[in-house]
């Protein structure tokens, strides 16, 4: 039986770099906290490790051409969604600065949870490969 | 890896404040300065903020039959500064040297306590991109120590 260091790694690979992606998306609502008309969004993170756990079972489609629907996990946009506002300020922002600080320092501990996963993971394979 | 992209949009972030915090400083610096007509005077400045999104970085994505989204967007950008147009204050001082035939001089439409409330928000989003960017620092820190245990 052939060693697939993809699969030794689990869901953790993935939940890892969808935590990294709505770092980004949180991120970039801090950023724009002051610009008039933008709209706070957020990922989907559950449709994001829906889509992974889909590709790790096999069933994930191949791109070959440019053009075509980007199915990958990580790939697509289409969990990027819009904030429905508590407070909607007058120039058209729906960022709340405390919220969106909240979740990403939440983002970063879970973050953290999966990084713990993914390491336990690789010292398990080592000690594996070491023989001890 | 995308985690070097909090790194420019917190950039972009701190970029665009500190430049929010500059035309606050030069609006406050230039509150009492007084001139003889009404087109020399100093105007209170304000930026003007824009998203940036990623379809403006990788022009070649555009246009793509189902990657329509913009994606998660590339930070914030400075499009410009304007001036204010709100009504310049007219005083009666004619001991002013610049004052006009009149006896009137020209004082800026700068509102000051406006602009300390501007200061403390901007410099407040500062930190925050300041915070964010530490976070992504030390996420990032933590990946490179992945497996070394």
């Amino acid at each position: 039986m052939a060693i697939s260091l993809d699969k030794a790694l689990g869901i953790h690979q993935h939940a890892l770099e969808g935590r990294v992606k709505r770092a980004e998306v949180l991120a970039n609502n801090l950023a724009n906290a002051d610009t008039p008309g933008y709209k706070a969004r957020d990922v989907d993170f559950q449709a994001m490790m829906q889509k992974a756990q889909d590709s790790m079972s096999g069933f994930g489609m191949t791109r070959t051409h440019e053009s075509h629907m980007d199915t990958s996990p990580m790939g697509a946009d289409s969990e990027l969604l819009y904030r429905v506002p508590h407070q909607p300020s007058v120039d058209g922002n729906t960022v709340d600065a405390q919220q969106e600080q909240t979740r990403f320092m939440r983002n970063a501990m879970d973050y953290q949870a999966s990084f713990q996963f993914l390491d336990g993971k690789v010292s398990g394979i080592k000690k594996a490969l070491s023989g001890q | 890896m995308s985690l070097g992209n909090i790194f420019d949009i917190a950039g972009s972030g701190m970029t665009a404040q500190s430049l929010r915090l500059n035309t606050t400083a030069s609006n406050i610096a230039n509150a009492e300065t007084a001139s003889s007509s009404t087109d020399q005077t100093y105007r209170a400045r304000k930026p003007v903020f824009a998203a940036i999104q990623q379809s403006m970085l990788n022009p070649s994505q555009q246009g793509m039959a189902f990657g329509n989204d913009d994606g998660p967007g590339a930070g914030v950008r400075v499009e410009g500064i304007v001036e204010s147009n709100a009504e310049l204050q007219m005083r009666y001082e004619p001991d002013h040297p610049a004052a006009n035939e009149d006896g009137y001089v020209f004082y800026p439409n700068v509102n000051v306590v406006e602009e300390m409330a501007d200061m403390m928000s901007s410099s407040r989003s500062f930190q925050m991109n300041v915070d964010i960017m530490n976070s992504a620092k030390s996420m990032m820190q933590r990946i490179l120590t992945l497996g070394q245990q």
